[in-house]
């Protein structure tokens, strides 16, 4: 079952488990990765510490990005609206740059969820949450969310009563969204960080909700 | 194709739950190795420095068609569509790329053993 992950061992910095081909039989692929890395920088198009920057910059993104932004509009009303109004600019106030991508914050209420899935490709707000679960890439959660959403989300374990509107929004690779999950009851004397600690990635892509206090 | 073209290409996926290809939803996620990092890399830089476009990418993905999908990883995929646009951006050549492929394949019979040529 899907999940966000909880402590375990032998888990990388990010939360996840290594993949375990590092230091196993070279495959075609990776000879084509080193191969074209080395001509890309011999030609001068990039340099090794281009790349290097890329993968460090990869690596610092994680979905806490995005739970500083929701918590910020759980407190600030003023910074919601204009998250609603203009998610990337919104983003860039706190110093998270989304690209060129147009960023569309979507707000979950009493009586509407919002979910997000990219059904012709793998479009996701990365430089809020950092790279894609691989779930969200599968044939499974592309063709099924936009179908039958209330029956992939209760396999996430979130089981919505029907009176709650599911709203399944489709990314482009021009736009990106982000759900701004509901603020869980009984948090007013919390502040900003103790907030964001209770945003989840999958609250933000809408698979799940922020966790309870 | 023997069946008639219903307007959606294979990529195409929303709605097609009765897919004979559907699997389970993945439960685990894996966290990323490091050559999959810098294909990703890779790629991003190609846009900001004007090689190609995220269009180019896909148009490559979407080309490769369903059995890639199946049978490739994400990664491998998107590796193949960063090279077929370098190909045609002109970077390299097919010859220097396989001259190229030849001498890392050289190195060792590891990623990181091949990965080491001081670059």
């Amino acid at each position: 079952m899907p999940h966000d992950h909880h402590d375990h061992d032998h888990l990388s910095p990010s939360g996840h488990p290594y993949r375990a081909d590092q230091d196993q039989g070279l495959t075609y692929w990776q000879v084509m990765e080193i191969a074209i890395r080395e001509l890309m920088i011999e030609k001068g198009l990039v340099t090794a510490a281009e790349v290097q920057a890329q993968v460090d910059a990869m690596d610092a993104r994680t979905p806490a990005q995005g739970a500083a932004v929701v918590a910020r509009a759980w407190t600030d009303p003023a910074f919601r609206d204009r998250l609603l109004a203009d998610g990337s600019a919104a983003c860039a106030e706190m110093g998270f740059d989304v690209g060129p991508m147009k960023l569309i914050a979507v707000e979950n209420t009493a009586d509407t969820h919002n979910v997000v899935v990219c059904t012709l490709c793998s479009c996701y707000p990365r430089n809020l949450l950092g790279l894609p679960p691989d779930w969200y890439k599968s044939r499974a959660y592309r063709s099924r969310t936009v179908r039958e959403p209330r029956k992939v989300l209760a396999e996430f374990g979130l089981t919505l009563p029907d009176d709650v509107t599911v709203r399944v929004h489709d990314s482009t690779a021009d736009m990106r969204y982000l759900v701004v999950p509901a603020r869980p009851a009984g948090t007013n004397g919390l502040d900003e960080t103790a907030l964001a600690a209770l945003v989840t990635r999958d609250s933000m892509i809408g698979v799940g909700v922020a966790k309870a206090s | 194709m023997t069946e008639p073209f219903d307007g959606k290409r294979w990529h195409d996926m929303g709605g097609a739950v009765a897919h004979p290809l559907m699997g389970p939803m993945p439960g685990d996620d894996h966290d990323f190795a490091i050559w999959e990092k810098r294909v990703d890399a890779l790629v991003i830089l190609s846009g900001l420095k004007g090689a190609f476009t995220v269009d180019g990418l896909r148009r490559v993905l979407e080309d490769m068609g369903e059995e890639a999908f199946e049978t490739m990883t994400y990664y491998e995929r998107w590796v193949a569509s960063l090279n077929q646009n370098l190909l045609e951006a002109g970077t390299y050549s097919v010859a220097e790329l396989a001259e190229r492929m030849d001498a890392v394949r050289a190195r060792g019979t590891t990623y990181g053993a091949a990965s080491d040529a001081g670059v």
